[in-house]
């Protein structure tokens, strides 16, 4: 400041401009950092790109005969060699959704008790234990679906829906214990870790002071927390419900175990159905000829483009709503 | 003139010569001083076994301005969030004593009607992420007040009377985050107006703001004056000169010292008032 003010102008000893790469100084070491996370960069980068390239190629004899009828057909018999992608579209976004309108609810709920109400240590302790479920692995739960859920649908659940909602063409028919409730009923088990445990994060994220002014207004306990305190978090919350889908899209093992095996289109939640995902686990191994093969590979296509859809409009949704909530617009 | 006494008129030269001329008006003895508003007798405060506020008096007037001032950590912010009861959000901390709103005791009110008697507003501005009106008819909405055409009048008072209306009445449905820091305090104040509150505590309302907005803040707290009782803790002795009728100084938990502004200003009756204001310490 005081050079400025005299006039007099000092010269800052600085790196020697142009002098090329000064291994072991500061800029040789930027620059060596900078390569490594590129090149970490690019490679994740790299991964997905082949692996759209592989499914592309690998699906080219599928591709050339069905075209773009692949995604409407409704049959699926690899004895004629006739192929088509509808039923597990169907099963796989009715299932998701079944399991989302469950896990959102009933996580949202949990994740506002445990940041707002719930004591400091009971709630670490549970969360805890509800972490501890996003860790059992797939096949794990698909085994709990299959001596726990299934036996319950047919028994209890399944007749209970039928009774009170009967009249609905989703509750019609004959109640095997497989199908797409049970399936929408385990995706929702192993979703709601998710969602509890990052919309928690969120909601204690939230600043104390906001807290502090909706009570102060007069507003109850409940009131700050529902019209003050979720809202803030709204973006972090619906984060965490698409990442859950997410996992409840691609989800193939505890699927594959309880949703019956039956490539079909059925109005009723009771009715066996299949999803892409598990009908590419099961029959991959067994697939004769190429077309069926191929077939498959498709299908892993259609899952990917629907969960590059899905990704894409959840991201606009957040970023709309996290700029409602800045007021840039 | 000793130093003490030049540092002591240097602080009353920024006494409000109106305010000063007020207080002066009224007859030293028998005056008739507005009705007291919130009258606290032996107000003890704990978070858990340490005791921050002991015994403390104090006689606040209505519609009138009184400030709390002292160094940090006194506990003057904790004797405004004992007023409202905001203090009840901190586990383990318990208040004792005698603190009547009107004639009523503060601890047999519930909370919702207390707050919306006695409005806060904070530190820091703390809009809700919502719209610029959203977070005015908040408080209106919770209480049931008004809708339509009624709230959006209630509204509009409420920005004229934290003179921001001018400034935000074509972009109402603007996120509030989308304002500067000052305008922010000025919309927590008109959030506060808007459910009628009989008194506004302030606690620091300026101290993250620039002097341009809080000379607004001031000159709005004259404003706001008539029609509400307004407490306001602050750590500038020059603020607490200028706006307020009253002033109240802590020191360690205590009320040492409470009294009209020009009083404490001019004439402290105790050393560590004095000690205070002549910037001797704190």
């Amino acid at each position: 400041m005081a050079t400025s003010n005299t006039g007099v102008e000092v010269r800052l000893p600085s790196a020697p401009r142009g002098r090329g790469l000064r291994l072991g100084g500061t800029r040789g070491v930027d620059l060596i950092a900078k390569m490594l996370t590129l090149v970490a960069a690019v490679s994740v980068l790299l991964v997905t790109v082949w692996l759209v390239i592989e499914l592309w190629e690998q699906s080219e004899l599928s591709r050339h005969a069905f075209g773009f009828r692949f995604l409407l057909d409704r049959a699926w018999d690899p004895v004629f060699g006739h192929f088509g992608a509808m039923p597990f579209v169907y099963g796989t976004l009715v299932t998701s959704a079944v399991a989302m309108l469950i896990a959102i609810p009933l996580g949202v709920g949990a994740a506002i008790f445990l940041a707002e109400l719930a004591p400091r240590g009971l709630s670490d302790t549970l969360t805890f234990l509800i972490e501890l479920l996003a860790a059992v692995p797939s096949v794990v739960l698909g085994l709990v679906g299959i001596f726990v859920v299934v036996p319950w649908v047919r028994t209890s659940f399944g007749p209970f829906l039928k009774d009170i909602f009967g009249f609905l063409p989703l509750f019609q028919g004959p109640i095997y214990g497989v199908g797409f409730l049970t399936a929408g009923l385990v995706l929702a088990i192993m979703v709601l870790p998710f969602i509890v445990s990052i919309s928690r994060e969120v909601l204690l994220s939230v600043p104390n002071d906001l807290r502090e002014g909706a009570l102060a207004l007069g507003s109850t306990h409940w009131e700050s927390t529902w019209k003050v305190v979720v809202p803030t978090a709204g973006t972090g919350i619906l984060g965490s419900i698409f990442l859950g889908l997410a996992r409840a899209l691609g989800e193939t093992m505890a699927v594959s175990m309880v949703i019956g095996g039956t490539p079909q289109i059925a109005a009723s939640l009771f009715a066996p159905g299949y999803s892409i995902a598990s009908v590419i686990a099961d029959q991959f191994a067994e697939a004769t000829g190429d077309l069926f093969r191929q077939s498959l590979v498709e299908l892993g296509l259609v899952l990917f483009g629907i969960t590059v859809l899905l990704h894409a409009v959840a991201r606009l949704l957040v970023n709309t709503t996290a700029r409602k909530a800045k007021g840039a617009a | 003139m000793s130093a003490t006494d030049a540092a002591r008129l240097d602080v009353t030269q920024n006494l409000n010569p109106e305010k000063a001329q007020e207080t002066a008006a009224v007859p030293e003895a028998g005056r008739n001083q507005p009705a007291v508003k919130i009258k606290a007798r032996n107000v003890d405060f704990f978070y858990g076994p340490k005791q921050v506020l002991q015994g403390i008096s104090a006689d606040i007037r209505e519609r009138r301005i009184t400030a709390l001032i002292g160094p940090s950590g006194c506990g003057k912010t904790t004797f405004l969030r004992t007023i409202n009861r905001m203090y009840e959000t901190v586990k383990n901390a318990r208040a004792d004593g005698e603190l009547l709103l009107d004639s009523e005791s503060i601890f047999d009110l519930a909370l919702p009607h207390l707050r919306r008697r006695v409005g806060m507003v904070f530190q820091k501005p703390n809009p809700f992420p919502k719209s610029i009106f959203d977070n005015v008819a908040y408080g209106p909405r919770v209480h049931g007040l008004a809708n339509g055409a009624r709230l959006a009048e209630l509204v509009e008072q409420s920005l004229r009377g934290a003179a921001l209306w001018e400034e935000v009445k074509d972009s109402l449905h603007k996120s509030a985050f989308s304002l500067s820091g000052g305008q922010q305090q000025r919309l927590s104040i008109a959030r506060a107006l808007a459910i009628d509150p009989e008194v506004l505590l302030l606690d620091e309302p300026c101290s993250a703001l620039d002097p341009i907005s809080t000379a607004k803040i001031e000159e709005l707290l004259f404003a706001i004056e008539n029609r509400c009782t307004l407490v306001i803790v602050t750590h500038n002795m020059a603020q607490a000169a200028r706006v307020a009728d009253y002033t109240g100084f802590f020191l360690t938990g205590k009320l040492v010292e409470f009294n009209d502004t020009k009083t404490i200003f001019t004439n402290p009756s105790r050393k560590e008032t004095e000690d205070y204001i002549t910037g001797r310490f704190g």
